[in-house]
């Protein structure tokens, strides 16, 4: 499963978070009361790391495992095996107050920002709250800071006496990054962090995240279902199907060579209109929905919808090999399906 | 020939706690002809869903429509009476909503949900009806369309229902579909196979269609024309390839800019480029004077657009108008 040597980050290591062979399986009803109990494979054995200061993006559908991924993470939902190592540290032992030290340096921002505020406290005791858990600074320093921050974010020192249902869509998340940043986190994940935006508004708050990470040196961890976003705010990109990375490269190969025919299926759907995209979408476009996670057939995940499926892929799971410098894919026939050319109707 | 759909100077206002009228859409015009596509595009809170509510008279208690023309086939569907209201709606125009699970019944199965547009309209026996909508279930590329029409909604996916809503909505081959954000709860690679069935759908129905997104580069695809609305004016409209290539309104350019768009087989820029911006948000309701509405957001703002009120729509070309003091000025 996995192919990266496992090395481990310390202080000093580019890395900032190593995850090793994640898995997180949820329990669902039974079929029949008798039969045993159905499992939700969320992730299944996932590995990755992330460099300082970098964006590593996480795409894929809906049912992919992205978001579990991250809350995962987070430790926000309970981890069936893997490794969590952040900062040096395995995380994955601590509980109490160890591992609200290490959520010090962990936040998260979510999709909705409407659900993610809660609507009867003032924004600025919002903001406050971190500081207040943590015990960061002296309560007057900490008045300071959360006005610092409000600014930070672009919005006016008004806004911490506001409830959240006087704030635009757009204003609330700059709130939630407010919050997210107030005890100074290393890493941030961004859950689907501006989907739920106006595309206007989602352009704002990219930039924010970007000029953010420009002057304190931010590592992110970008999860998003948008391929142009990804393409755009991150520096690394794995590709998840149903709970398993399909690809995982740097940007700038992914979208110049990708090798894996879901990733081809991803970009024909979202390649801007044009003959290039009419040729894609006929080629690669894969159809159908995504299965469903709970007790996944073996073989290759993708298998199922997949246009180049033999039988080696329904029973067999492929690993995740790398197949050029940072670039690791997991497919049985990357090396006899020839990759997609890009390059002759882009003109 | 006389356009499916004519609005003619349709202005739509909301009735505020005081009792004042609000304008929410004023004096918007489009028309669409036979097999053709408009989108009308913008920022929640630009009327966009508003104007496709009003049309179908399906405006929420407290918005009036205060006036203007929706001509359908030329029959004026502001005055039509409640049971005509009730022969044309599903059965000459329909309507896809964005939220598949919300739009339909849950206690029905998506058979009987189809089904009933056709008893209803057509008069059809129990079996005609079940019959046929197992057959528009396979015209949407249901996979095991027997089986699935006994299905609830709950057990299909979120790409499946928005299929049967699409199936229900051309049951009766209406002359006009309007689809709101029909592809926005749906997964990247589903969104593209619901707006290939669309499109061939339509060839093969010659509905028109109006469709409402936010997505203005997404619209190339499918529509053949654009409305792009901004806090309930319209601000340009005009062939969609066109103003896709050649926006004039700093609106609808700085809509495309804001954007990423993927690009493949070209190495992206190593350093981050900042998106293009439109700073600040739609003003709210009642907020909006007579003014250019999108004047406090314009970075080609002028001493012109502050002293006089939004100009009307002019051509530029042929069917391409806009709605701007400068559009002379600013290079295209």
């Amino acid at each position: 499963m996995i192919v990266q040597d496992s090395m481990w980050p310390v202080a000093g290591s580019p890395y900032l978070l190593d995850v090793n062979d994640l898995v997180v399986h949820f329990r669902t009803g039974r079929q029949r009361p008798w039969s045993k109990p159905s499992f939700v494979h969320a992730v299944d054995g996932v590995s990755f790391r992330v460099r300082r200061g970098t964006t590593f993006g996480i795409v894929g559908e809906s049912g992919s495992g992205k978001s579990t991924t991250a809350q995962a993470i987070l430790r926000l939902v309970p981890v069936t095996s893997g490794q969590i190592v952040f900062r040096g540290e395995d995380v994955m032992p601590l509980t109490g107050e160890p591992l609200r030290q290490v959520r010090r340096h962990l936040q998260i921002v979510f999709q909705d920002p409407f659900s993610a505020l809660d609507p009867r406290r003032r924004a600025g005791d919002q903001v406050r709250e971190p500081l207040d858990l943590l015990q960061i600074g002296t309560p007057s320093e900490r008045d300071a800071r959360v006005l610092q921050l409000l600014a930070e974010v672009g919005l006016p020192p008004e806004a911490a006496d506001l409830f959240p249902h006087q704030f635009s869509g757009g204003q609330r998340q700059r709130l939630c990054i407010a919050r997210a940043l107030a005890p100074e986190p290393e890493l941030i994940v961004c859950d689907e962090a501006v989907s739920a935006l106006d595309v206007a508004i989602q352009a704002q708050i990219l930039n924010l995240l970007k000029k953010l990470q420009r002057e304190r040196g931010l590592t992110y961890i970008f999860i998003s279902h948008d391929l142009g976003v990804i393409q755009h705010f991150c520096d690394e990109i794995a590709v998840m199907y149903l709970g398993k990375i399909a690809e995982q490269a740097p940007a700038s190969v992914l979208f110049t060579e990708p090798r894996h025919p879901y990733t081809w299926s991803l970009v024909a759907a979202a390649v801007p209109p044009g003959p290039l995209r009419d040729e894609l979408k006929a080629r690669y476009l894969v159809k159908g929905d995504p299965p469903s996670p709970v007790d996944p057939p073996p073989g290759c995940r993708f298998a199922q919808r997949c246009p180049f499926a033999v039988d080696r892929c329904r029973e067999e799971s492929p690993y995740l090999d790398a197949i050029g410098a940072e670039h690791f894919v997991a497919c049985h026939r990357k090396d006899e399906i020839p990759p997609p050319e890009f390059a002759v109707s882009q003109g | 020939m006389a356009p499916v759909l004519r609005v003619d100077d349709l202005s739509v206002s909301m009735t505020s706690r005081t009792g004042e009228l609000v304008p929410v859409l004023e004096n918007l015009s489009f028309t669409v002809d036979k097999g053709r596509t408009i989108a009308l595009v913008g920022e929640s809170g630009c009327g966009k869903s508003m104007t496709a509510l009003a049309i179908m008279r399906l405006l929420p208690d407290g918005f009036v429509i205060t006036g203007g023309r929706v001509l359908l086939d030329d029959e004026d569907v502001l005055t039509a009476r409640p049971r005509r209201l009730r022969a044309l709606r599903g059965n000459a125009m329909s309507m896809v909503f964005q939220e598949p699970m919300t739009a339909l019944n849950p206690l029905y199965s998506v058979g009987d949900q189809i089904a009933e547009v056709l008893r209803y309209h057509r008069r059809l026996g129990r079996a005609d009806a079940a019959e046929q909508a197992v057959g528009f279930l396979k015209a949407v590329q249901i996979p095991a369309a027997e089986q699935r029409a006994q299905a609830y909604p709950h057990q299909l996916s979120g790409g499946m229902r928005q299929r049967v809503m699409i199936a229900m909505a051309l049951a009766c081959r209406p002359k006009l579909l309007i689809a709101d954000e029909p592809t926005t709860a749906l997964d990247v690679t589903v969104q593209a196979q619901i707006f290939d069935l669309l499109a061939q759908l339509q060839d093969e129905t010659e509905t028109a269609i109006v469709l409402i997104t936010h997505d203005l580069g997404a619209v190339a695809e499918l529509a053949d024309d654009v409305a792009v609305l901004y806090a309930g004016r319209c601000i340009e409209t005009g062939p969609a390839q066109q103003l896709v290539d050649r926006p004039r309104h700093p609106y609808t350019s700085g809509l495309l800019a804001c954007v990423p768009h993927l690009s493949v087989g070209t190495a992206r820029p190593e350093q981050w480029v900042d998106l293009g911006e439109i700073p600040g948000m739609v003003p709210s309701l009642g907020a909006r004077g007579p003014d250019c509405a999108f004047l406090a957001r314009c970075a080609n703002a002028g001493a012109i657009c502050r002293s006089r009120p939004q100009p009307p729509l002019h051509d530029i070309t042929a069917g391409h108008a806009v709605s701007c003091w400068r559009v002379a000025e600013i290079a295209a």
